[in-house]
């Protein structure tokens, strides 16, 4: 065909983009709002962050102020009772769970993003890269998180929620690495990945928009699971003493229940609360991670 | 245009890299503009390793692989290696694997147009598109925008060939790709293939079916165990065939009034004959082809 017709063509012919790729997802959308597991889970996790985000604007006085009567049970101006200092239970739970939600995103978002950086280059590499980066995972993998942040609780004077997130974060992305390192190593010998390469893709934009693709409901579930993970930890933490120094958090609240006695006191309404909510949380992600492995995983879908 | 010389690739395998695996050893063989060289070998003799070291996709562990005087070796960074795959294209076995699942197929078109022609116009690109999608005799409506795996083996196959044209290339690597063809559409593939030779492109055709290096190559390579073990034109390769690899090669292609066992007596009967190579001093399993015309060479005998 000559140039000018090919010109003649291109004149008539409309700037049709094919409406094909929208299909995959209508479809995972489809089985989405279908599927029981998912709609809890994702209801219940969105509540409490809607209840986070929105709680703390009715608040008119910091979480840990001593405004009301001490001890006082459930009822009254105090939905969810005082504390044994007068501290509003309800005010700490809100503004728990906006840092609870926090800590979740920090730490789960710098482990998923580490995570995939070194396992997409380890895996994508190959060689001494490989080598290198897989040793480096290696030794993190077996770093006991809990000692390091012992000293380095003793270094830092203030702790923050913040720092908490980014410890969190940087102890817990091995297990990624790996996971993510072993599925690019198989789709790297595929063949569109080499065609790829010979269409003049720099080696990034192969990783990222050719092989993560591939992978991309697998890396969403990893940061659900990496997301409550985080989450679980830092209530971890925080029990045991080595939380944030300053601010509240669910995992707080449980360890000042448990420094003043608030159990054979009989203060439920000082423990439970944060109990709930981070079993709720976590609990929640873990059964929308099932619900989301039946929606991306054809086999799983119940038709 | 293409030159390889003495191109050898060696993996270590085994635990700590202990072992050497030989996969292609000091194989020489060029393509001119026009010619169309055969690779031809059995599965393991390194066909689609020397294709893929021409493509770049893996590097020579020694020798060196020239395109139009420059060694590919050399060519360092990004800009250099996208201007020599604007030159030189492939196409693989595996049509079914070639394409990202994921996406529709003719994405492959796209990642071209993202990296080459940026400045073209939709409607023009389309154009384009469209008309080398015609020249491998597709129907652009059936199969753009459609997945992977709502199209044919062919179709794929041949959507790769479409793709490959819209560059303007000088050589081009096709690796196996007749063999996930059915027949009717393998002739117009080959007949293809005869239309870009006249347009001056060298094709490096990778295969393992003789009848089919025969049919369209002007130089066949016959290749074992990572040696060339015949080389020449294609008529003499495949008429007066020297190497006692090649002639038991050819002797296994089913003929329609020759039974195997007149095959292998006719084989014996001949004997092997003595190597060229060693005959003239060569150092038995190491010296390289030596030349029995002026464009037909033939490897060690006793090569293992």
């Amino acid at each position: 065909m000559s140039d000018s017709a090919i010109e003649a063509k291109a004149a008539q012919a409309e700037t049709g983009v094919s409406g094909a790729g929208g299909v995959r997802w209508r479809d995972t959308a489809h089985f989405a709002v279908r599927n029981p597991k998912l709609l809890i889970g994702a209801g219940v996790v969105l509540a409490l962050l809607a209840t986070g985000l929105v709680g703390p604007l009715f608040i008119d006085n910091p979480p840990n102020a001593y405004v009301g009567p001490k001890s006082a049970p459930p009822g009254g101006g105090y939905p969810l009772g005082t504390t044994s200092f007068g501290q509003d239970v309800w005010a700490q739970f809100v503004f728990g769970l906006r840092a609870t939600f926090l800590v979740g995103l920090v730490g789960g978002g710098i482990a998923a993003a580490v995570g995939m950086v070194v396992g997409f280059t380890a895996g994508y590499r190959g060689g001494l890269v490989d080598e290198v980066l897989n040793m480096i995972t290696n030794i993190v993998l077996v770093l006991p998180a809990l000692v390091v942040l012992i000293i380095a609780a003793a270094y830092l004077e203030a702790r923050g929620i913040w720092l908490q997130g980014c410890f969190i974060g940087l102890t817990s992305w091995p297990w990624v690495a790996r996971a993510v390192r072993a599925q690019t190593l198989s789709l790297a010998t595929r063949d569109f990945v080499d065609l790829a390469r010979m269409s003049g893709r720099r080696a990034y934009k192969i990783v990222f928009r050719e092989i993560a693709p591939n992978m991309s409901s697998y890396l969403f579930m990893t940061f659900i699971l990496l997301f409550g993970g985080a989450i679980l930890i830092a209530a971890g933490l925080d029990f045991i003493g080595l939380g944030p120094t300053r601010g509240v958090s669910l995992g707080l609240m449980m360890h000042s229940a448990v420094s003043w006695s608030a159990l054979s006191g009989g203060m439920w309404w000082w423990f439970v609360p944060p109990g709930l909510g981070i079993t709720a949380i976590v609990g929640s992600l873990y059964i929308m991670n099932v619900g989301l492995d039946e929606v991306f995983n054809p086999r799983l879908r119940e038709l | 245009m293409l030159d390889l010389r003495q191109v050898s690739k060696t993996y270590r395998v085994g635990a700590f890299g202990g072992r050497r695996l030989h996969a292609v050893r000091g194989v020489d063989f060029s393509v001119r503009p026009g010619e169309v060289v055969s690779l031809i070998g059995e599965s393991g003799s390194g066909k689609s390793t020397i294709g893929k070291m021409v493509l770049r996709l893996i590097s020579a562990s020694s020798g060196t692989i020239a395109f139009e005087g420059a060694d590919i070796a050399g060519l360092r960074g990004h800009a250099r290696t996208k201007e020599y795959y604007s030159r030189v294209q492939g196409v693989f076995q595996d049509p079914f694997s070639c394409f990202n699942p994921i996406f529709p197929a003719d994405r492959v078109f796209e990642l071209v147009r993202a990296e080459y022609a940026g400045a073209v116009s939709q409607a023009h690109w389309r154009a384009r598109v469209e008309d080398a999608l015609t020249t491998v005799g597709l129907d652009p409506a059936q199969v753009l925008g459609k997945f992977p795996h709502q199209l044919s083996g062919g179709q794929l196959q041949r959507l790769l060939i479409a793709r490959a044209l819209l560059l303007d290339i000088r050589m081009l690597v096709a690796d196996e790709i007749i063999s996930m063809l059915d027949a009717s559409t393998r002739i117009d593939v080959l007949n293809l293939l005869g239309d870009l030779k006249a347009r001056g492109l060298g094709i490096l055709f990778i295969t393992h079916d003789l009848s089919l290096g025969n049919y369209i190559s002007d130089t066949a390579v016959i290749l074992r165990r990572g040696r060339v073990v015949e080389r020449g034109a294609t008529s003499a390769a495949f008429s007066a065939p020297a190497h006692p690899y090649t002639r038991r090669l050819l002797a296994s292609v089913p003929q329609l009034h020759t039974s195997w066992q007149q095959a292998d007596a006719r084989l014996a009967q001949e004997g092997e004959g003595e190597c060229p190579g060693c005959a003239a001093g060569g150092r038995p399993g190491e010296h390289g082809p030596v030349d029995l015309a002026d464009d037909h060479a033939v490897g060690c005998y006793t090569a293992a």
